[in-house]
């Protein structure tokens, strides 16, 4: 199963390239692979969207979905 | 009906499929009020106004700056040092004086923020810090009132319409996405810096494009969607946003708990902050450490003084190796090292005694008048 990421903001600077990821089955699963191989993440605060949809609390994912995290911007 | 002068002066847009004369009346019956006249309030402003919004509503505490002009497209170089608000509503006036301008120049506090959003149909976030944020967002709950919001951070701006029920839509609000105000993200917000002027010009003007978009009911406004823009690809990503289901009870409820709830992290922790006279006073006094917390690299240079140079991001490094009584931090515009003087407070007690240059060392270059100490010894 093939999942890919997008990151948005700050967290673009954790990793500017996309990244995708294999046998992730759910939101929590994604999270956890990925702060495992950008410990940065874990200090972040952001919204996970599934498929350009918000999120909350643990959700399944389907083969080619799309996760995004969109951390909080403050500038105006 | 509208008169031969108000059709001429809006008829390009009247002439509109699907917005027409009643579209332009809806506009000029709403009162808009804009909450900060910076990036994002001008160009906001500017639309507003010369689209019709009956009456426009401004609010900043702010004067006007020559570091302002790069993107705050309302002022100009005899404007600074005045008041924002005025300077803008001076401009708006002169843009289209058939519409009514309040200002308020003053910061939007909770004391303040209900009697000021009260008085104004639709509200637009164009602040520029998170406790202003939280608090419009709050106050806009509270009240039952629509908010456009709009942010932007480095490259990339958001712009959604949050707290907006109609029918099966419930309303989401800001704190369905970020229960709490991220303070520390703020202060890297402040390390980072750096925007183009055109990033908040865009996002603003999609702003005021939302307002007249629900206002005139025409078009599909961002209700309950994020959109990011990104000004270095060009790429667009809009989401849709839902209620968070684990309900926070953060938030305060009620008017008065409203007023009681504190925004300002700087609230917590009072007088870090030293006035640049103060600071050039102690610039001469022994048992005093002076720590630039800025990154390395960060321009301008300092030469006229001798500091320690020890970035944020290796802060433990100041409970080490700073072994002076007071302790002096600076940075570009006074945020990281305030936070850093707050985090360095909590761990020394009241063992040192630890300062934030307020303005930082951008404000001490403008301002600075007393003779510069330290470098000749």
């Amino acid at each position: 199963m093939h999942i890919s990421v997008i990151l948005f903001g700050r967290l673009a600077e954790i990793e500017s390239n996309s990244i995708s990821l294999q046998n992730v089955l759910s939101t929590t699963e994604l999270i956890e692979q990925l702060q495992q191989k950008y410990p940065a993440l874990a200090n972040e605060k952001y919204i996970i969207a599934v498929d350009k949809k918000m999120v909350t609390g643990n959700v399944p994912l389907n083969e080619g979905s799309v996760v995004a995290l969109l951390p909080p911007f403050s500038g105006g | 009906m509208i008169s031969d002068n108000t059709y001429e002066r809006y008829h390009h847009q009247i002439i509109l499929k699907d917005f027409g004369e009643q579209g332009q009346l809806k506009l000029l019956q709403t009162k808009v009020l804009v909450i900060g006249a910076g990036g994002l309030g001008c160009p906001a402003l500017q639309y507003l106004a010369s689209a019709g919004i009956g009456t426009l509503g401004i609010i900043d505490d702010d004067v006007v700056d020559l570091s302002n002009l790069q993107r705050q497209v309302l002022y100009n170089v005899n404007d600074i040092g005045l008041s924002k608000v005025e300077c803008a509503a001076n401009v708006l006036r002169l843009l289209n004086p058939e519409i009514q301008i309040d200002i308020y120049h003053t910061r939007l506090i909770n004391t303040n923020a209900v009697a000021i959003i009260n008085q104004y149909d639709l509200i637009l976030d164009c602040s520029d810090n998170f406790a202003t944020r939280y608090l419009v967002n709050d106050a806009c709950v509270i009240l039952n009132k629509t908010f456009i919001y709009g942010a932007v951070s480095q490259v990339e701006g958001q712009v959604a319409i949050f707290n907006h029920s109609s029918e099966n839509i419930p309303a989401v609000s800001y704190r369905d996405l970020f229960p709490e105000a991220p303070a520390e993200n703020e202060i890297l917000n402040c390390a980072e810096a750096g925007v183009l002027g055109v990033l908040p010009g865009i996002i603003g003007t999609m702003m005021a494009n939302e307002v007249i978009k629900l206002v005139t009911g025409t078009g599909m406004p961002l209700i309950n969607k994020l959109l990011t823009y990104n000004t270095s690809t060009n790429n667009i990503y809009k989401i849709n946003l839902v209620p968070n289901k684990v309900k926070n009870n953060i938030a305060p409820k009620t008017l008065s708990e409203l007023e009681a709830y504190n925004y300002e992290l700087k609230c917590l922790i009072p007088d870090l902050e030293i006035s640049i006279y103060d600071f050039n006073e102690t610039l001469s006094k022994s048992g005093v450490a002076f720590v630039d917390v800025r990154e390395i690299g960060e321009k301008p240079i300092v030469t006229e003084f001798d500091y320690l140079s020890i970035p944020l991001s290796q802060q433990e490094r100041l409970l080490n190796e700073v072994p002076f009584e007071t302790i002096i931090l600076f940075c570009q515009t006074g945020k990281r090292s305030l936070y850093a003087a707050q985090k360095l407070s909590l761990k020394l007690g009241t063992s040192k005694k630890v300062y934030s240059l307020q303005g930082g060392i951008q404000k001490w270059y403008s301002e600075r008048k007393v003779i510069i100490y330290g470098k000749e010894n």
